[in-house]
C-alpha cells in the first residue's frame, strides 16, 4: 500500500503511536488488560451483559443514573489517584540529580492528565451523580424531566472519560496542565495528539454536563410536590438549583473557548497565537470566565449535603434556613465576577487587580456564614457522630484553613509571591479535598442505605475517616511549607537537597490516603458482605427530615406510589411529628418513562466521531457525524415512549413495604 | 403548582398524600427546557461577540470590514432570514388551527428561506476566502467567520431539524408531541434571528463605519 493511502485510512496513526518503549506505561496496559478481561470474563461468565444492557445501560431511572454516575467518578478516581501517587513519588526522589523514575514528557502527562481527570470524571460525575439520586426524591418527583436525556448525559460523560483513558495506551495526553493554556497548546508548542486528546474528552463531556444542567434544573422548577414552595426545599435540593444555574451559565463557555483553540489547531485561525493579531491572554480570561463558577460547581452541593448532615444529626431543623438560601444565591453571582483572580500577574493593572480582589474578599462572607449556621445548627443540638456527621465535623475544620489561605491569595501583592506556588496547590487541594470529596464522601455513607437498603459499615468507614483526614494534612501541610518558601508548582526535579525532606513527608501523607482508600473499598466490600445485618427496612435509618426518607429504600422505580403533600420545611419530619397515615390502599396505574439504548449508541458514535477527530481521520470522522445526526434523527420518531407500570405491581410493592414497616414496629 | 391543596376541602386535618392524582401531561418542562438550552445557546454566541469584540480591530496588515463587507448583500441575506422567521410565525398560526396543510406549505417556505440565506453567506464566505481574506489570514477574520459561521451551522442544524420536523407532521399531524416540537424549532428559529440582528449590527454595520 502507499503511504498516501496509509495516510488517508489511519490519519496520523502510526504503529509509532503506541508507547510500547514506555515500561511504565507498558506495565499499566498489561494490568489493565488483565483485568478488564478478568471483569469482562466474569459478567459473560455469569450472564450478566442482559441484565446490565436492560437494567442499567438503557435505564431512564434517576437512581440507577445517579448511581452510575457514581461509581463512574470511583473508577475515575482511582486513575486520578494513581497520577497522584506518581508525582509524590517522583518529586520526592528526584534530588541531587536524580532524576526520578518519569522522564519530562511522560511527567507533563501525568499532572496534566491528574488535574483534568479530578476535575471533569471524578468530582463532576459525583456532584451529578448525586444531584441526580437524591433531587427527584428530595421533592417528591418520579424522575427527572427528561429521562432520555439523562441516560444521554450519563454515556456522553463515559465517552469523554473513555477518550481521557484512550490516550494513555493510543497517542498521548496534553503537556499543558489541566487548563490548555495558550499558546503552549496550540499547534506550534503542542503539535501531538495531546491536546486534541484534551480538547475532545471535555467538549463530548461538557456536552453531557450541560445537558444533565437543564435537566436538573428544570425540574427542581417544574416538579416540586404540590405545597413544596422555593422556600421550602430542602437544603441539598437549593443547593442543585444553584449549582444547575452555574451549569448551564458556564459550561457553554468552555464550550467555546475549547471550539476557539480547535479552530487555531485544526484550520489555523489565529484566536490565540502569538501572530496574526491573536493574543493568548484571551484564552486564558475566557477560560477562568468558566473555570470559576465551575469549583463553586464542585463545592455548593457538598455545602448542600453538610447542610442535610449537620441538621439530621443534630436533630434540628438548620439553623439560618433563609439566610443559607441567601448565600447560596450570592455566591452563585459572585462567583462570576472573581475569575481574574487566578492570574493577578498577568498584568491588567492596579485597578483591574484591587476590583477582583474585593470581589474575592467578598465570597467569603456568605461562606463564611454558613459555616456559622452549621455551627449553631450543631449548637444545644443532639449530636450522634454517625460517619457523615464525622466527615462534616472534619470538612469545617480542613475548609476553613483552606477559605483563609484563599483570603490570602485574594490579596494581589502577596498573590505575586504565591502565584503558581505549591502553596496554592496546597490551597485548592486543602478545598477540593477538604470540601468536595469529604462533601461527597458524607453523602455517599449518608444516602447509601437509601439507595441500596443498609448501611455501610462503620468500622472500615472510621479507619477510612482517619486515614484521609490526617492523610490530607500530612499530604498539604508540607506543600504550604515549600509553596511560602517559593518553590513552584509542576517541577519535575530540584536542586537544593534541604526541600527533599518536606516532599518525602507529602509523599508519606499520599501514602496515608491511599490507606484511606484501601479502607474505603474495603468498607464497601465488608458492607455488602455483612448486608442482611446492616439492613434497614423502614427506609428512614437516620430518622431523616426531608422527603427522601419517606419512602422505602431502595425506592421502588416510581418513587412514591402517592405524591406526598408538602406542608412545611422538612417535610418528612413534619409529617412524621403529625403522625401523618401512610396510605396502604387505593393504589393506581403510574406512568413511568421507557428504557432506550439511543443514549449509549449516540454516545458510543460520539467516541468514534472524537476519535477519528484527534488522530485525523477525516473519513471516519464524517461517517460516524453523519451516523450520529441520523440516529439522532431516528430517535425523534419514536413517539412510544412511556408505559404505565400497572396497578397490582405497585399494590404488591407497597404491601411488601407495609408488612416491612409493620415486622419492624414502625 | 404551590397553590395545589394545602387542606382537603371540608376537612380539618392537612392531606399529605395526593391521593387522587391526575397524570401529568408528558412534556410539562419542554418548553422551560429548551428554552434553558437556548439561554445556554446565547451564552456560547456572548463568547463570540466577545471575541469578536476584542479582535474586531486586529487586521495583522490585512483587509479590514470596509474592503470587505458588501452591505447590499447582507442586506438581501438579512431579508431572508426576517422573512423566513415571518413564515414560521404563520405556520405556527396554522398549526394552532390544526390546519395541517397550511402548516407544512409555510413551513417549507420557510426552510425555501432559510437555504437561501445560507446560501447567500456561502457565497460571501467564498468570494472572502478567493480573495485571500480566510479565517486564518488575521484574529479579525478568525472571529468574523467563527461568529458569523456558528450562527450559519445553526441556521443548517434548523433546517435539518425543520425538514424533519414536517416528515413527523406529514405522517402524524399536528398531534400534541408535534406540536410542541414545532413550538421548540419556534423558539431557536426566531433566537436565530435575534442573533443575526446583533450580527448584523454589531458586525457588519458597526464594522463599515468603524
Amino acid at each position: 500500500m502507499s503511504d498516501d493511502l496509509i495516510k488517508t485510512i489511519f490519519g496520523r496513526l502510526t504503529l509509532e503511536s503506541f508507547p510500547i518503549h514506555e515500561p511504565i506505561l507498558v506495565g499499566t496496559f498489561i494490568m489493565v488488560a488483565i483485568g478488564g478481561a478478568a471483569v469482562l470474563g466474569a459478567l459473560t461468565y455469569f450472564k450478566l451483559w442482559g441484565y446490565l444492557w436492560k437494567e442499567w445501560f438503557t435505564s431512564v431511572d434517576h437512581k440507577k443514573i445517579g448511581i452510575m454516575y457514581i461509581v463512574l467518578a470511583l473508577i475515575m478516581f482511582l486513575r486520578g489517584f494513581a497520577d497522584a501517587l506518581m508525582m509524590r513519588a517522583q518529586q520526592a526522589m528526584a534530588f541531587g540529580g536524580s532524576e526520578g523514575f518519569l522522564p519530562a514528557h511522560h511527567y507533563d502527562q501525568v499532572f496534566t492528565a491528574h488535574g483534568v481527570i479530578m476535575i471533569f470524571f471524578v468530582a463532576m460525575p459525583f456532584v451529578t451523580g448525586l444531584m441526580n439520586y437524591v433531587v427527584p426524591l428530595q421533592i417528591g418527583a418520579r424522575d427527572v424531566s427528561f429521562p432520555f436525556l439523562n441516560n444521554f448525559s450519563f454515556w456522553m460523560t463515559v465517552s469523554g472519560a473513555v477518550t481521557v483513558m484512550m490516550s494513555l495506551f493510543v497517542g498521548e495526553f496534553a503537556r499543558t496542565g489541566w487548563l490548555a493554556m495558550a499558546p503552549l497548546s496550540g499547534l506550534d508548542y503542542s503539535p501531538d495528539v495531546g491536546v486534541d486528546y484534551y480538547i475532545w474528552a471535555l467538549q463530548i463531556a461538557g456536552v453531557g454536563t450541560l445537558l444533565s444542567g437543564v435537566n436538573l434544573l428544570a425540574t427542581i422548577i417544574k416538579m416540586r410536590a404540590p405545597g413544596m414552595s422555593l422556600m421550602q426545599m430542602p437544603i441539598f435540593t437549593w443547593s442543585a438549583l444553584v449549582t444547575n444555574v452555574l451549569i448551564v451559565a458556564a459550561f457553554p463557555v468552555l464550550t467555546a473557548v475549547l471550539a476557539m483553540l480547535s479552530l487555531d489547531r485544526y484550520i489555523g485561525t489565529n484566536f490565540f497565537t502569538n501572530t496574526g493579531g491573536g493574543n493568548p491572554m484571551m484564552y486564558v480570561n475566557m477560560i477562568w470566565i468558566w473555570g470559576h463558577p465551575e469549583v463553586y460547581i464542585l463545592i455548593l452541593p457538598a455545602f448542600g449535603v453538610f447542610s442535610e448532615v449537620v441538621s439530621t444529626f443534630s436533630g434540628k431543623r438548620l439553623f439560618g434556613y433563609t439566610s443559607m438560601v441567601y448565600a447560596l444565591i450570592v455566591i452563585c453571582i459572585l462567583s462570576y465576577l472573581v475569575w481574574l483572580h487566578h492570574f493577578f500577574t498577568m498584568g491588567s493593572g492596579a485597578s483591574v487587580n484591587s476590583f477582583f480582589g474585593i470581589t474575592t474578599m467578598i465570597i467569603s462572607i456568605p461562606t463564611g456564614a454558613k459555616i456559622f449556621n452549621w455551627l449553631f445548627t450543631m449548637y444545644r443540638g443532639r449530636i450522634r457522630f454517625e460517619l457523615p456527621m464525622m466527615w462534616a465535623v472534619a470538612f469545617m475544620l480542613t475548609f476553613v484553613v483552606g477559605g483563609m489561605t484563599g483570603v490570602m491569595l485574594a490579596v494581589p501583592p502577596a498573590d505575586f509571591q504565591f502565584h503558581n506556588s505549591l502553596f496554592l496547590i496546597a490551597h485548592f487541594h486543602n478545598v477540593i479535598i477538604g470540601g468536595v470529596l469529604f462533601g461527597m464522601f458524607a453523602g455517599v455513607n449518608y444516602w447509601w442505605p437509601k439507595a441500596f437498603g443498609f448501611k455501610l459499615d462503620r468500622f472500615w468507614g472510621t479507619i477510612s475517616f482517619w486515614c484521609w483526614v490526617v492523610g490530607f494534612w500530612v499530604a498539604f501541610t508540607p506543600l504550604y511549607v515549600l509553596g511560602l518558601m517559593g518553590v513552584t508548582r509542576r517541577l519535575r526535579a530540584f536542586e537544593d537537597p534541604s526541600l527533599q525532606i518536606w516532599f518525602v513527608i507529602a509523599a508519606i501523607g499520599a501514602l496515608i490516603i491511599a490507606a484511606g482508600i484501601g479502607a474505603m473499598l474495603m468498607q464497601f466490600y465488608v458492607s455488602i458482605r455483612d448486608r442482611e445485618k446492616l439492613r434497614d427496612v423502614t427506609g428512614d435509618p437516620w430518622n431523616g427530615r426531608t422527603l427522601e426518607w419517606a419512602t422505602s429504600s431502595p425506592p421502588p422505580a416510581y418513587n412514591f406510589a402517592f405524591t406526598p403533600v408538602v406542608h412545611d420545611l422538612d417535610a418528612w419530619h413534619d409529617m412524621k411529628s403529625k403522625k401523618a397515615e401512610r396510605p396502604t390502599t387505593g393504589f393506581r396505574a403510574i406512568h413511568m418513562p421507557k428504557n432506550t439504548g439511543a443514549g449509549i449508541i449516540l454516545a458510543g458514535l460520539s467516541t468514534v466521531f472524537g476519535v477519528a477527530m484527534i488522530w485525523y481521520i477525516w473519513w471516519l470522522a464524517a461517517l460516524s457525524f453523519v451516523a450520529l445526526i441520523a440516529t439522532a434523527i431516528g430517535h425523534t420518531f419514536n413517539y412510544d415512549r412511556d408505559f404505565h407500570i400497572p396497578a397490582e405491581d405497585v399494590v404488591n410493592s407497597e404491601d411488601a413495604r407495609t408488612r416491612a414497616l409493620q415486622s419492624a414496629g414502625v | 403548582m404551590s397553590t395545589t391543596a394545602q387542606t382537603a376541602p371540608g376537612t380539618a386535618a392537612p392531606s399529605y398524600y395526593d391521593l387522587d392524582e391526575h397524570e401529568h401531561p408528558p412534556g410539562a418542562s419542554t418548553m422551560l427546557g429548551f428554552w434553558l438550552y437556548l439561554m445556554s445557546d446565547c451564552l456560547i454566541f456572548a463568547m463570540l461577540f466577545a471575541a469578536y469584540g476584542v479582535y474586531g480591530g486586529s487586521f495583522a496588515g490585512g483587509p479590514g470590514p470596509k474592503e470587505l463587507f458588501e452591505l447590499p448583500l447582507v442586506a438581501v441575506n438579512t431579508t431572508m432570514l426576517l422573512l423566513s422567521s415571518i413564515t414560521y410565525g404563520f405556520a405556527m398560526l396554522n398549526a394552532d388551527e390544526k390546519n395541517k396543510a397550511a402548516t407544512l406549505r409555510w413551513l417549507g417556505v420557510t426552510g425555501v428561506f432559510g437555504a437561501a440565506f445560507l446560501a447567500i453567506e456561502l457565497y460571501e464566505f467564498s468570494n472572502l476566502i478567493h480573495e485571500g481574506a480566510g479565517p486564518w489570514r488575521s484574529a479579525f477574520l478568525s472571529s468574523f467567520f467563527t461568529l458569523v459561521g456558528t450562527h450559519g451551522l445553526h441556521v443548517t442544524f434548523g433546517i435539518i431539524w425543520l425538514v424533519t420536523l414536517m416528515v413527523q407532521v406529514a405522517r402524524r399531524g399536528l398531534e400534541p408531541a408535534n406540536l410542541r416540537r414545532l413550538q421548540c424549532l419556534s423558539l431557536f428559529w426566531h433566537f436565530l434571528d435575534v442573533v443575526w440582528i446583533g450580527v448584523f449590527t454589531f458586525v457588519y454595520l458597526l464594522g463599515v463605519l468603524r
